[in-house]
């Protein structure tokens, strides 16, 4: 009989939700899987020439990257968080929610943004130039394409992350702590390091790990900036120099760095739990910040708004206008038309996955169907390039030897079913996003208790009309917010995309791209433009979440 | 605590209850069931089990049409698994369920949960938070046309004390509250049989027994039958008038709250209902046992052989404070209930017992009081050793 609450003992014969999710899971962890399965394969010279010169180059520079990229959102995000949850001063309400607003621009459109703003020909050095009369060569000016410039441009996007964790960790702290603290003889400043830290931390390194994930993933901006680094490099091995084997092992060398930071990441979010001192929310008294103090608190939260968000969006909007004339033609509607139909499939596709995992695990809880679900969603942190290189190699192999019979057996060659067709595409963003949709799903499905079902049920109703009359209308919001945030993180994809795509077919990302490797800054933003806009959707979701659990907090 | 099974079961099926059952109600012999089937709810020697566990083995418990029943008992007896078999969230392993004369369970059948027309009020409550008040008492009426549906919604709202709130959403409600529609929407379709998964746990406890009163006056306004499963005992005995006490998947005994008080089957029932001690004694004869607070002699046969080593259970109420009395025992602690004190007082032999006292007798730790035993029948159990010898068959 079916139930539709969880009430199968675990032990039990393994059903056909075991199967189906644990087939699932398996197919998922292929480009994985394949991956590291290079990693026993020799790749010969190109190996040893890579070792020998750019190896240690992309080691180097990734491990700047993460050590700049820690600094700079452990500053923007902490030293926010504290401000805005703990004192009082001027627009604080407005900072809660806007300082995520950068999480909307993807890490390479603020670097071209930049790149335009801040290069020779750029408005700043211009107008500087003009007021003090300077030529060519008569000043020194920072340059942004460069690896500090790469830190700074992740770190004003990435920040977030640190932000939005650290916030959560300081309002359940128990206010009784800091108290005690105080009455101990500890100032407000001592007070922030020797105890509200030290309690926050297993969020902030949370916050943190999730930051440098995205700084590894990370393709656009380094390859924008000429930072050798192991996604650049791996897209240079697999075109360049067309080594199959090599770039498998790069990437499997990046997972090895991701899967650290994974490691890290769950190790915290268990500590984060015990950390967790206070049952509810307490109404907090926040600290005013009056006069000097509160304008410098102020300031310290409109800086990484204002670079991280609101310059190079309204850059982007001024050259959209500018351009909007040339460039809003039937080409750039077309990309539109791909891009979003490309983009509501995958979610669509993530979504019924989803949901498949999700019951399966409701359905069936064993161990076996648990960790299939986990594996199932580990693609969020594997990047990109990764992904993409994992998904080319079988699926090309698989093409080839249907190819190659079909030549044998009837004279008719079939050509890239698979490789090299949107199936590829497709299958990539389901790897990397699922888990944004699982998770999505799981806590929907988490708030409609075993009892709801049951009640339902002996008050008349069939399993289907369960689904339907309680399942369905408790679930929609879910529902909707996984779609959203996988339609916004396919939208924005940008290096599997270039890798998978089929011959000749553009997306947004992809032209924003090809238009900043020409130097045509400007006439990529009404497209780089579009999709910020469109990364605006998830963090208005985000913003909304935590206004509302401001109003919750009793007063 | 261990459920002692005092006498070995003289036969199989049914007869593991037997011995505990048997001397205060005899429930549903194996030719007897035909003659219930006119009850109400008729659970006959179900059993239960998880991956081949057994939780509930050998269960026989009715109830007749406006009654209320309680299963009773410590967390992990059973008591739930055998209200989610009534209720069709588990399969029966063996033994029948009837509903109103109609077969749910058993004999391989097994009717799916919205077939069985069983009521239930979860501990969680289990309100959907999608749907307003109204909407959500209303959840199990579409049978019923809009009119019949909004009358009948209306008198429940009023029937539970909530009239006016339909148009709420649970989340503005608080826990009572939330209890309250929890019941009406459970009642609402007229439900052959009612079924309470412990819906007092999340109150605060001074608010229990005056919840329980409130529900059985609901109930039984309504007419309903209803099955509350609880491990509080104040609760049962507020609420239910059917008292099944459950230990290690199976019924001790069944009665109602005076009698498992005052004249509890075995030493399971007698532990865990109210206060007490047992003291140990030798059996003189029919009547009377030797013990330390002197010969007590019992208005009835306790039922042990003499000779036997027994255990007596004295209830706080049984002893009295008695200035007058010879016998003189020292106090080594006291708890204030108010209206009373719970002393604790030592025999000459080291024995501790328990006596209630008015609270103007106050006395202080070390004093010595004078008492007097005051039993009308003797509730004695062989002891374990006893039992085992073969001494105790009286």
């Amino acid at each position: 009989m079916l139930t539709l609450a969880a009430t199968e003992s675990p032990g039990a014969r393994p059903g056909p939700w075991t199967l189906g999710v644990t087939a699932l899971a398996l197919t998922l962890a292929l480009p994985v899987l394949v991956v590291l399965g290079f990693l026993l394969v020799p790749a010969g010279e190109v190996w040893e020439h890579l070792a020998a010169t750019v190896l240690q180059d992309y080691v180097v520079n990734s491990l700047w990257l993460m050590l700049g990229v820690t600094v700079g959102t452990l500053i923007g995000g902490v030293g926010t968080a504290w401000l805005v949850s703990m004192c009082r001063f001027p627009g604080r309400g407005l900072f809660e929610w806007a300082l995520l607003l950068p999480m909307a621009m993807p890490a390479y459109i603020i670097a071209y943004t930049y790149t335009g703003l801040l290069d020779f020909a750029g408005p700043v050095q211009s107008t500087l130039r003009g007021w003090f009369g300077w030529g060519y060569g008569d000043y020194w000016f920072p340059e942004v394409r460069s690896l500090p410039g790469a830190v700074v441009m992740l770190s004003l996007v990435l920040y977030p992350y640190v932000y939005l964790l650290a916030r959560a960790a300081f309002l359940g702290q128990s206010l009784c702590v800091l108290d005690v603290s105080r009455t101990l003889g500890n100032g407000p400043w001592r007070t922030f390091f020797t105890v509200a830290l030290p309690l926050a931390r297993p969020a902030i390194v949370a916050g943190l790990s999730l930051a440098l994930m995205e700084t590894l993933a990370d393709y656009g901006t380094v390859q924008f900036f000429g930072v050798a680094t192991f996604t650049t490099g791996i897209f240079r091995t697999w075109y360049g120099l067309g080594n199959t084997a090599a770039a498998a092992q790069l990437a499997a060398l990046l997972l090895g760095f991701i899967f650290l930071l994974i490691l890290l990441e769950r190790l915290s979010r268990r500590q984060a739990r015990y950390h967790q001192t206070s049952q509810r929310h307490q109404a907090i008294r926040r600290h005013p910040l009056t006069g000097g103090r509160g304008l410098a608190a102020l300031g310290f939260c409109l800086l990484p708004l204002a670079l991280g968000f609101l310059i190079p969006a309204g850059q982007l909007a001024a050259w959209a206008l500018e351009v909007a004339g040339s460039v809003l033609d039937d080409a750039f509607w077309r990309l539109v038309g791909h891009s979003l139909g490309l983009a509501a499939t995958a979610a669509v596709l993530a979504l019924l996955l989803a949901l498949f995992l999700g019951y399966g695990q409701r359905l069936q809880p064993t161990r076996g169907v648990k960790a299939a679900v986990r594996i199932a969603g580990l693609g969020y942190a594997v990047p990109g390039t990764v992904i993409a290189v994992g998904v080319i190699i079988p699926f090309g192999w698989v093409d080839n030897q249907v190819d190659a019979w079909m030549r044998a057996s009837f004279d008719l060659s079939t050509g890239l079913l698979l490789s090299g067709t949107l199936v590829a595409l497709l299958f990539a963003y389901l790897v990397r996003f699922l888990a944004v949709a699982l998770q999505t799903v799981e806590t929907g499905l988490g708030k409609i208790r075993p009892t709801m079902d049951e009640s339902a049920r002996s008050l008349g109703l069939s399993p289907g009309t369960v689904l339907r009359r309680v399942h369905l209308p408790m679930l929609r919001g879910s529902l909707f917010t996984a779609l959203l945030l996988v339609f916004v993180d396919v939208l924005k994809e940008l290096p599997a995309t270039l890798i998978l795509r089929p011959f000749n077919f553009n997306t947004l990302a992809v032209r924003v791209y090809e238009l900043a490797a020409d130097e045509r800054l400007a006439d990529a933003a009404p497209a780089a433009l579009a999709i910020v806009l469109a990364g605006l959707a998830p963090v208005i979701l985000l913003s909304r979440s935590i206004t509302r659990s401001r109003h919750a907090q009793p007063h | 605590m261990q459920s002692p099974s005092p006498q070995p079961s003289p036969a199989g099926g049914e007869g593991g209850t037997e011995s505990a059952t048997g001397a205060v109600e005899t429930l549903l012999g194996r030719e007897g069931s035909e003659r219930k089937l006119g009850g109400q709810l008729v659970i006959s020697g179900v059993s239960v089990a998880y991956g081949g566990v057994p939780i509930v083995t050998g269960v026989d418990f009715s109830l007749d049409r406006g009654d209320i029943g309680c299963l009773l008992g410590p967390s992990g007896c059973g008591k739930t698994t055998l209200l989610r078999a009534v209720a069709g969230f588990e399969p029966v392993a063996s033994g029948e369920i009837h509903l109103q004369g109609r077969l749910v369970a058993g004999a391989g059948l097994n009717l799916p949960p919205e077939a069985r027309r069983a009521g239930m009020v979860f501990q969680d409550f289990a309100l959907f938070p999608h749907l307003s008040v109204a909407r959500n008492i209303a959840f199990g009426l579409r049978h019923l046309g809009r009119g019949e549906r909004q009358a009948r919604v209306a008198e429940l709202l009023d029937l539970v004390g909530m009239a006016g709130a339909g148009a709420k959403y649970p989340h503005q409600l608080s826990g009572g509250q939330q209890q309250r529609i929890a019941l009406a929407r459970a009642m609402a379709p007229r439900p052959d049989i009612l079924l309470l998964d412990e819906p007092f746990s999340s109150m605060d406890a001074e608010l229990r027994e005056q919840l329980a009163r409130e529900v059985r006056e609901v109930l039984k306004r309504e007419g309903s039958t209803a099955i509350l499963v609880t491990h509080d005992q104040h609760e049962a005995f507020a609420m239910a008038d059917r008292i099944a006490v459950m230990a290690g998947g199976r019924i001790h005994q069944v009665g109602s709250g005076f009698d498992l008080y005052h004249e509890p089957a075995d030493r399971f029932v007698a532990d865990f209902i109210g206060q007490g001690v047992m003291i140990p004694g030798r059996v003189v004869d029919e009547w009377r046992i030797d013990t330390d607070l002197g010969l007590l002699a019992g208005t009835r046969s306790h039922g042990l052989a003499p000779g036997t080593r027994a255990e007596i259970l004295l209830r706080p109420d049984d002893i009295l404070h008695d200035d007058e009395s010879s016998l003189q025992v020292e106090v080594v602690n006291r708890a204030f209930r108010g209206a009373e004190y719970l002393y604790s007082l030592r025999l000459t032999s080291g024995q501790v017992i328990l006596c209630l006292v008015q609270s103007h007798h106050n006395h202080g730790i070390g004093e010595r009081i004078g008492i007097r035993v005051a039993v009308d029948h003797l509730v004695a159990f062989a002891t374990p050793e006893a039992a085992r010898s073969g001494l105790a068959s009286g």
